[in-house]
C-alpha cells in the first residue's frame, strides 16, 4: 500500500490514542459502487498528500438515512441518524468531510435537529480550501491542455446549499477550458437520481431525466463532464453511454481531476 | 347628492364584500398546521423587499419581467389616483387635489398616464403570449378551462380599466380647455397631463359638451366600478398574488433549500425505541394520552402547514416551477404548478363544506388520491428546481414530501423497489445489499 493510500479507521486511531483532524464520511456509494470507489480513493490521496490527519469509520459507518427520508420513511431515517450520531459522538467527532452531497446536506442540515452537531464540509469545499491555503499544489498538468470541461451542479450541493463556486474554482486550476451549460448553477437540471429515484424505475414519461441532462451537457461539446456527486456520476455516465459518446466524453469527479492534475 | 350616496354605498359594498371573502381565505389558511415563521424579522423584511417589492426573481427571464414590471408599477401608482377618486366621490368635488398640489399633481397624473400606456401595451403582449404565440408553460394541460379564462379575464379587465382612465382624463382635458370642466379653473387652458393633453383632443375634440360630459362620467364611474370589480374578483382568482406575494415572501423558508423538516412526532417514538431504559409497557402519562394522535405527513390540506396553504393562494399559475421541473420536462405526470392549484382547489372546497356543515364535517375526499395521484408524487427528484424558480418563494416540494410521508407511513404505499431499498438500509445500513463488513474493502482493492 502506497503512502498515499493510508486509510486509518477511527477505531484504529483511537486504539493508538490518536485524534484525527477530520472524519472522512465515505458514504454508501463511495464504499460499494465500483466507479465511486475511485472517487473515494482520489479524495484519500489528496488528504494524505496534504497531510490532513483523517480517519474513516469503516464497518462502523452506516447509511445517513437520506434515501429513506426522501422516500418518505422518517422512521428509518431517524433510526439511522440517531445510531450514526451515537457513533460519531462516541468518538467525539467535530469535523466531517463527505464524498457525497446527499450525506453532506443531511448531516449538515438535518442531523442537528436530532442532536448531531458537526462542522460538515463537502469534499469540494475541503479540497478548495487546501488549495487556497497552499497545502495542495495543482500544476495544471498538460493532460488537460485544450480540453473542455463542463461542471454539472449536484442539486444538494448547489440549490440545496448554495455551493456553486468551490468546484468551479478547483476546475479553474486545471489548464483546461471551463464551459458552462445553458442550465447551470441555480438553474442546473437534476441528473435524475435524487429523492430516492436512484433506487427505483422512473414513472412513465417520454425520456429519462439523466438523458435530458446529458443532452444539455453534450450541447457545449465537452471532453469531460465534471461532477461532485457519485450518484450524478452514475447518472451522467449512463446518459453518455445512452448517447453513444463514451468514446469521446468522460464523466469524472472534481476530486479525481484534481488528484490527476496534482500527479497523485 | 344622490351620486355621493350611490358612491358611498358602492364603497361600502365593494370593501365589505372583499373583506368577507378575504376573511374566508384567511380562515382556510389557518386550517393548516402551525409552523414558526416569526423569527429573523429583519431578514424577512429584506427578502420581502427584494423578492416581492423588487421582483428580483422575475428578472431571471427579462422579457416577461419588464412587461410585468410595467403592469406592476402602473398598478401601484394608480392607487394614488384612486385616493383622489374616493375623495372626489365622497365630497362631490372634482379633481380635489389639483389646486393644492399644483405642479406635483400634474407630475403624478402624468406619471400614471405614461405607466398606463406601457401597461396597456404590456397587457396586449401578455394576451398574445397566452393566446397567439401560445407560450408552452401558459398552455399546459392543467391550464385548460377556468385557469385559462381566469388569466384572460384579468388581462381584459386591465385593458378596460386603462381605457376608462383615458376616457376620463381625455374628455376632461377637452372640457377644461373650453372652460367647461367641473375641475377648479386655475386660469390655464390645459391640465398638461403627459398623454391625455394630446390624446384627448384627438379622440374627443369634435364632441359636444353634453357628449363630453357623458364620456368623462363613463370614464370616471367605469374606472371606480372596475377597481371594485377587480378587487372583488381577486379572492376567486389566481390574481390574488398581487396582495399575497408580500406576506408569502415575508414568511419564506430561510433555511437552506436542501434541508427538509424534522418530524417531531416520529422523533419521540424513535427516541423511546432507542432508549435502553424505556419501559415499553409503561402507561403514557395523562397529558400525552389526551393529546391527539399525530398523523404522519399530509393526506388532506389541513395536514399541511399554514405556509403551504398560503403558498397555494399566492400561486398565480405562471408555471415557472413546472417549466423547470426535470420530471415534467421528461413527460412525467408531475407538475409542481398542478400541486399548488390542486391544494388551493381542495382547500376552497373543504373550507366551503366546513362553513356549510360545521367544523367536523367530513366530505369523504382528500387532497391525496382525489386530487393528487401517487404517480405524480413518486416522480419528484426533490431537486428544488421548482422552489428556486418561483418568483414569490412558493415551495411545492414540501407539499410533495408531506404527501409522500403520508403514503409511506400512514398507508404503507411504497413502490416495490423503494421498499427493498429501505429494508436494505434497515438490515445492512446501506441502500444496496452489501454487508457492512465490506465497507472498507475499497482500501485494499487495486
Amino acid at each position: 500500500m502506497s503512502n498515499l493510500m493510508k486509510v486509518p479507521t477511527m477505531a484504529e486511531m483511537t486504539a493508538n490514542g490518536e485524534v484525527p483532524e477530520i472524519l472522512f464520511w465515505v458514504g454508501c456509494s463511495g464504499s460499494f459502487d465500483d466507479r465511486a470507489k475511485k472517487i473515494t480513493k482520489a479524495i484519500v490521496k489528496i488528504l494524505n498528500k496534504c497531510e490532513v490527519k483523517f480517519a474513516v469509520l469503516g464497518a462502523e459507518e452506516s447509511c445517513t438515512g437520506d434515501p429513506a427520508k426522501r422516500a418518505g420513511n422518517e422512521f428509518v431515517y431517524q433510526m439511522q441518524a440517531m445510531q450514526n450520531i451515537e457513533v460519531l459522538d462516541g468518538y467525539g467527532i467535530k469535523k466531517i468531510v463527505t464524498g457525497c452531497p446527499h450525506c453532506f446536506n443531511i448531516m449538515k442540515n438535518e442531523y442537528p435537529e436530532l442532536g448531531g452537531n458537526y462542522e460538515v464540509m463537502h469534499h469540494t469545499q475541503l479540497i478548495q480550501s487546501l488549495i487556497k491555503e497552499g497545502r495542495l499544489q495543482v500544476e495544471g498538468g498538460d493532460m488537460f491542455k485544450g480540453k473542455k470541461i463542463t461542471f454539472h451542479d449536484p442539486c444538494y450541493l448547489g440549490r440545496g446549499n448554495n455551493v456553486y463556486e468551490a468546484p468551479r474554482e478547483m476546475l479553474q486550476k486545471l489548464d483546461a477550458e471551463l464551459v458552462e451549460m445553458k442550465n447551470c448553477k441555480a438553474k442546473g437540471t437534476c441528473c435524475g437520481a435524487g429523492g430516492a429515484q436512484m433506487f427505483k424505475e422512473s414513472e412513465k414519461g417520454d425520456k429519462e431525466v439523466n438523458v435530458l441532462r446529458t443532452e444539455e451537457a453534450l450541447e457545449v461539446k465537452p471532453d469531460i463532464i465534471a461532477t461532485g456527486c457519485p450518484f450524478c456520476n452514475t447518472m451522467m455516465t449512463d446518459g453518455v453511454k445512452n448517447k453513444d459518446k463514451e468514446g469521446s466524453v468522460q464523466v469524472i469527479d472534481v476530486a479525481e481531476l484534481i488528484a490527476t492534475a496534482a500527479d497523485l | 347628492m344622490i351620486s355621493i350616496i350611490i358612491f358611498a354605498v358602492l364603497l361600502l359594498v365593494g370593501f365589505g364584500y372583499f373583506a368577507s371573502n378575504a376573511n374566508k381565505i384567511r380562515s382556510n389558511i389557518l386550517m393548516g398546521q402551525d409552523v414558526n415563521r416569526s423569527d429573523n424579522k429583519g431578514e424577512r423584511l429584506k427578502v420581502m423587499s427584494l423578492i416581492a417589492l423588487g421582483q428580483k426573481k422575475m428578472f431571471k427571464r427579462p422579457i416577461p419581467a419588464i412587461l410585468h414590471f410595467c403592469l406592476y408599477a402602473a398598478f401601484v401608482i394608480t392607487q394614488v389616483e384612486l385616493i383622489e377618486i374616493i375623495a372626489d366621490g365622497l365630497s362631490g368635488e372634482h379633481r380635489l387635489f389639483r389646486g393644492s398640489l399644483g405642479g406635483f399633481y400634474t407630475f403624478m397624473i402624468s406619471f400614471i398616464e405614461v405607466l398606463s400606456v406601457l401597461a396597456f401595451v404590456a397587457t396586449f403582449i401578455f394576451l398574445a403570449r397566452r393566446n397567439l404565440i401560445k407560450v408552452p408553460r401558459l398552455n399546459m394541460k392543467e391550464m385548460k378551462g377556468w385557469p385559462k379564462i381566469d388569466g384572460n379575464m384579468i388581462l381584459v379587465m386591465e385593458l378596460i380599466l386603462i381605457t376608462f382612465i383615458f376616457m376620463m382624463n381625455g374628455a376632461d382635458e377637452v372640457l377644461y380647455s373650453q372652460g367647461l370642466s367641473h375641475a377648479e379653473n386655475l386660469g390655464d387652458q390645459s391640465f398638461g397631463f403627459a398623454i391625455s393633453q394630446f390624446v384627448g383632443p384627438v379622440l374627443f375634440g369634435g364632441m359636444s359638451e353634453s357628449t363630453l360630459i357623458i364620456v368623462e362620467r363613463i370614464g370616471w364611474w367605469g374606472h371606480i366600478l372596475m377597481v371594485f370589480t377587480f378587487l372583488n374578483y381577486l379572492p376567486f382568482s389566481k390574481h390574488f398574488h398581487i396582495i399575497l406575494a408580500f406576506p408569502n415572501t415575508y414568511f419564506s423558508n430561510l433555511k437552506p433549500q436542501g434541508q427538509f423538516t424534522n418530524m417531531e412526532s416520529v422523533m419521540k417514538e424513535v427516541k423511546l425505541m432507542m432508549d435502553p431504559d424505556a419501559d415499553p409497557y409503561a402507561v403514557p402519562d395523562e397529558a400525552e394520552g389526551e393529546a391527539e394522535v399525530a398523523r404522519f405527513g399530509a393526506k388532506d390540506v389541513d395536514d399541511l402547514s399554514w405556509k403551504n396553504l398560503l403558498d397555494a393562494y399566492t400561486c398565480t399559475e405562471c408555471g415557472r416551477c413546472t417549466d423547470n421541473c426535470p420530471a415534467n420536462r421528461t413527460g412525467k405526470l408531475l407538475s409542481p404548478r398542478k400541486i399548488m392549484m390542486d391544494t388551493r382547489d381542495r382547500l376552497d372546497e373543504k373550507g366551503k363544506n366546513i362553513r356549510k356543515h360545521g367544523k367536523d364535517h367530513d366530505d369523504g375526499k382528500s387532497l391525496l388520491n382525489d386530487y393528487i395521484k401517487e404517480e405524480e408524487l413518486w416522480a419528484c427528484t426533490t431537486c428544488n428546481a421548482c422552489v428556486e424558480a418561483c418568483p414569490v418563494n412558493i415551495d411545492p416540494l414540501s407539499i410533495i414530501m408531506e404527501m409522500r410521508r403520508s403514503l409511506v407511513m400512514e398507508e404503507s404505499k411504497v413502490p416495490t423497489e423503494l421498499a427493498g431499498m429501505i429494508s436494505n438500509i434497515e438490515n445492512n445500513g446501506a441502500p444496496w445489499q452489501f454487508s457492512p463488513d465490506d465497507r472498507l474493502n475499497w482500501r485494499d482493492e487495486e
